[in-house]
């Protein structure tokens, strides 16, 4: 008796907990979450929050300031909170049913949460729909619909060790415009202690050579897998072929953490890097002097990647309408470029790239690949076999291209059974 | 009920004692039940569940899938197996390294500083134990720094005449020897999706970099748990064995070792535990580069349910750890519990019947001593 009396004791306890818990989280979850998609916007007087992951104090002050201004001319309350880990912290703010309103998100992020619903498609309402430039936009698209305004972009371009290239006894007219001639100058550049180029062993910077020679990972709409063409393969075995000639190394192999720190301790003359380099080299390694050029056409023309977060709204957020009208004021010329001035990315509207070229002459080479960029894959899971090409990329020396394209061939497939 | 010698449980002083004991209790089983088994119960569902990562796991739109979650992983032949696979198999070398490094490194580093004679004793306690209690995210950083390719650890190697590796963004297996292909046999035949080759290559030297780690931080406690194990121990048995002519080494293996068999349980087990949820290196160090080979099961769970949003997966990843830490705590409980000292065994021990014994004939007086504290004990 002893014992029965103890083990309902013990179930009383434990169904209680289990009770106590589950009234908890029901507090949290929203039972029924509503169709992101679906075309009526909420609006109350529930103030915003902005969840950004910064690069920096610049960053983030020049959020806040825009944001801030934003708020005292509309009214609504906005606040900005800096994640320490972006993806995390969205993550579980989608599955309390209470995430933050308005976030950055950034394209491989896009199709997990936009396939879960989270997210609210409100690219077709935006006003300034029109100016974005059309390759942003369909970096944002996932399944035929326009998910959110492109907060900004970069592209690659090729930095050059002014110094270096002087004393190598190169001039303005040996400036690579083709990979023939960026073998050349490379092989010039290369000595004992510095590497001619050297970049960053990764999809995100070799990609460049794939879009150079005709090829990408997929194709533009991210509908059809197309990593085993003979583009790709001729651009990996360009890539091969300076990594063995000792004229092009990676990041890693020199002791650096990525090619601006490679470039800024002048390990290599020449890295490819996007605008994001300015602030670094200005920050950690002022000295040295650069210049920056468009990167060498290949075979099938010039070619780069582009890279690019967006604005997301949430579906779960209250108030919709605001913080639509909240990105509208953060994709304008105005907010753009002085986000532009703070912490350095391009505008993502075509207005302003007049005022932007004027401001940053010397950066123009990175707003001229935005003619000819290509974007990276936005299908559900492709970070994933990035992350695989990229552990294969990692051995390109000694590896095989078609081996390594195909196998990436096949897990992409997979992604679009 | 039929029982008529049955007390009522109401009826004495004793009573109440069972309801109090509940209520004492409670506070306890309710936060553990709260934030530890309601977590779990729901982890598990999820596992066994397509949900997205957006609002309940328990909301209508959520579907039960079976074990689609786990046969993906175990038997999918896609991505997700293959990097299981991987996981698996730079954990399991992770452990295989670890486990024994750090067990017999604590062990070795207790008998030392137990030792009487010692000067300084306290010094060294406080410096082996120090790693141990400062943060894994500092000491993965100093890591970082010390095992660079222009480190503090290469500059040391090239002093006698080596060139260190690129540590942390060298892939190559350490039992590969440099080698980049392998007989057809291993290359061809693979489980989980990772060739034969690739199980026998051993860790990557940016795994033997975290092992390196791992042992360092960690024989610190463990020495700990042996220097309070070999303080128990009581002297007597000890000078039995040296009567009994007993050199050092063997006073260690037979006498002190056996006697140290639950405390090496609990190293062991607590050790292999440890080994199989290794993430915050893995976190703030390499996040599974080069080549995937830091992946460990663990940061893949975290991978495929916070950035993948595929929580159903990283749900069956986490179980699937657990099945494969229970299995080997059992299998290691096995091979430590105490048996019978076998006759082929004992025939060592026992004295020679021409010669006259001298106290109870078969044991020596070592084995009465450590019978006599059994008893005690």
């Amino acid at each position: 008796m002893q014992r029965r009396t103890s083990r309902w004791l013990t179930a009383g306890v434990f169904a209680a907990a289990g009770a106590l818990a589950l009234s908890a989280c029901g507090s949290g979850f929203s039972e029924e979450p509503s169709d992101g998609a679906s075309g009526e916007l909420t609006s109350s007087d529930d103030a915003l929050t902005v969840l950004i992951g910064s690069s920096g104090d610049a960053e983030t002050a020049a959020v806040n300031d825009a944001v801030a201004a934003w708020s005292s001319d509309s009214g609504t309350e906005a606040s900005v909170t800096v994640a320490s880990d972006l993806v995390q912290q969205l993550s579980q703010g989608f599955s309390s049913g209470q995430p933050a309103d308005v976030f950055y998100l950034s394209t491989d992020a896009l199709a997990g949460y936009a396939s879960n619903g989270s997210l609210l498609a409100y690219g077709d309402q935006l006003s300034n729909k029109d100016d974005f430039y059309p390759a942003l936009v369909s970096s944002f698209t996932y399944d035929g619909q326009f998910y959110c305004a492109p907060k900004d972009f970069s592209t690659l371009a090729l930095e050059i060790n002014t110094d270096l290239w002087a004393d190598a006894g190169l001039t303005d007219a040996d400036i690579p415009t083709t990979w023939e001639e960026l073998e050349r100058v490379a092989k010039t550049l290369t000595t004992d202690d510095t590497v001619g180029l050297a970049i960053g062993g990764e999809y995100a910077r070799v990609g460049a050579f794939m879009a150079q020679a005709g090829g990408n990972l997929m194709n533009e709409d991210s509908t059809e897998a197309t990593a085993d063409s003979e583009e790709n393969v001729t651009a990996l075995d360009f890539v091969k072929k300076m990594l063995n000639d000792g004229t092009l190394k990676f990041a890693k192999d020199v002791g650096a953490g990525w090619g601006g720190e490679a470039f800024g301790k002048q390990l290599s003359a020449m890295t490819i890097e996007g605008n994001w380099i300015t602030g670094g080299l200005q920050n950690d390694f002022p000295d040295v002097n650069y210049t920056v050029a468009e990167l060498p056409a290949g075979p099938a023309g010039q070619g780069t990647l582009q890279f690019s977060n967006c604005w997301g709204i949430a579906a779960d957020s209250p108030n919709q309408a605001a913080a639509l009208e909240l990105v509208e004021n953060l994709t304008s010329a105005e907010s753009q470029l002085a986000f532009s001035k703070a912490f350095g990315p391009m505008p993502s509207i075509q207005s302003a790239a007049a005022d932007w070229s004027a401001d940053n002459e010397a950066l123009v080479p990175f707003l001229n690949g935005a003619e000819y960029a290509k974007g990276v894959p936005t299908v559900q899971g492709a970070a994933d076999v990035v992350t695989d090409f990229n552990s294969q990329l990692e051995s390109l020396k000694t590896g095989d291209p078609v081996e390594i394209l195909d196998s990436t061939q096949a897990n992409l497939e997979a992604l679009l059974k | 009920m039929a029982n008529p010698t049955r007390r009522s449980s109401r009826s004495g002083i004793r009573g109440g004692e069972a309801a109090s004991g509940w209520l004492f209790t409670a506070p306890i089983l309710i936060l553990l039940g709260l934030f530890l088994v309601v977590p779990v119960l729901m982890a598990l569902w999820v596992s066994f569940s397509d949900w997205g990562g957006r609002g309940s796991p328990f909301a209508g739109s959520v579907n039960f899938v079976g074990f689609d979650n786990y046969s993906e992983l175990l038997a999918g032949g896609g991505l997700a197996e293959r990097d299981f696979g991987t996981a698996l198999k730079n954990n399991a070398w992770y452990v295989l390294l670890v486990v024994p490094l750090q067990t017999g490194l604590a062990l070795f580093l207790a008998v030392l500083v137990n030792r009487q004679v010692l000067k300084g004793r306290g010094f060294f306690r406080t410096a082996f134990y120090f790693p141990s209690v400062t943060s894994t995210v500092a000491i993965t950083v100093l890591w970082l720094f010390l095992f660079n390719s222009t480190g503090a650890v290469n500059k040391l190697l090239s002093y006698i005449g080596v060139t260190g590796p690129n540590w942390f963004n060298e892939p190559a297996g350490i039992f590969h020897f440099g080698a980049t292909d392998g007989p057809a046999f291993l290359t061809d035949n693979t489980a989980l999706g990772v060739s034969w080759w690739n199980w026998l290559g051993g860790p990557s030297v940016a795994m033997t970099a975290f092992v390196l780690l791992a042992v360092f931080t960690t024989s610190g406690t463990f020495m700990l748990l042996f220097i309070a194990a070999l303080q128990n121990l009581g002297g007597d048995v000890q000078e039995a064995a040296m009567m009994d002519g007993a050199s050092g080494w063997q006073r260690f293996w037979r006498v002190t070792l056996p006697q140290l068999r639950p405390t090496l349980f609990t190293v062991l087990t607590l050790g292999l535990i440890g080994c199989w949820q290794v993430f915050d290196q893995i976190y703030t160090g390499t996040k599974g580069t080069p080549g995937k080979t830091t992946l460990t099961p663990a940061y893949l769970s975290y991978q495929s349910a916070f950035i993948d949003q595929d929580w159903g997966q990283g749900a069956a990843i986490a179980f699937i750890l657990f099945v494969i830490i229970v299995v080997l705590t059992l299998i290691q409980r096995w091979i430590l519990a105490e048996r019978k000292v076998s006759k082929r065994r004992m025939r060592g021990y026992e004295i020679p019947p021409d010669i006259p014994p001298t106290g109870t004939p078969g044991v020596t007086s070592a084995a009465i001593a450590l019978d006599a504290q059994n008893r005690r004990g």
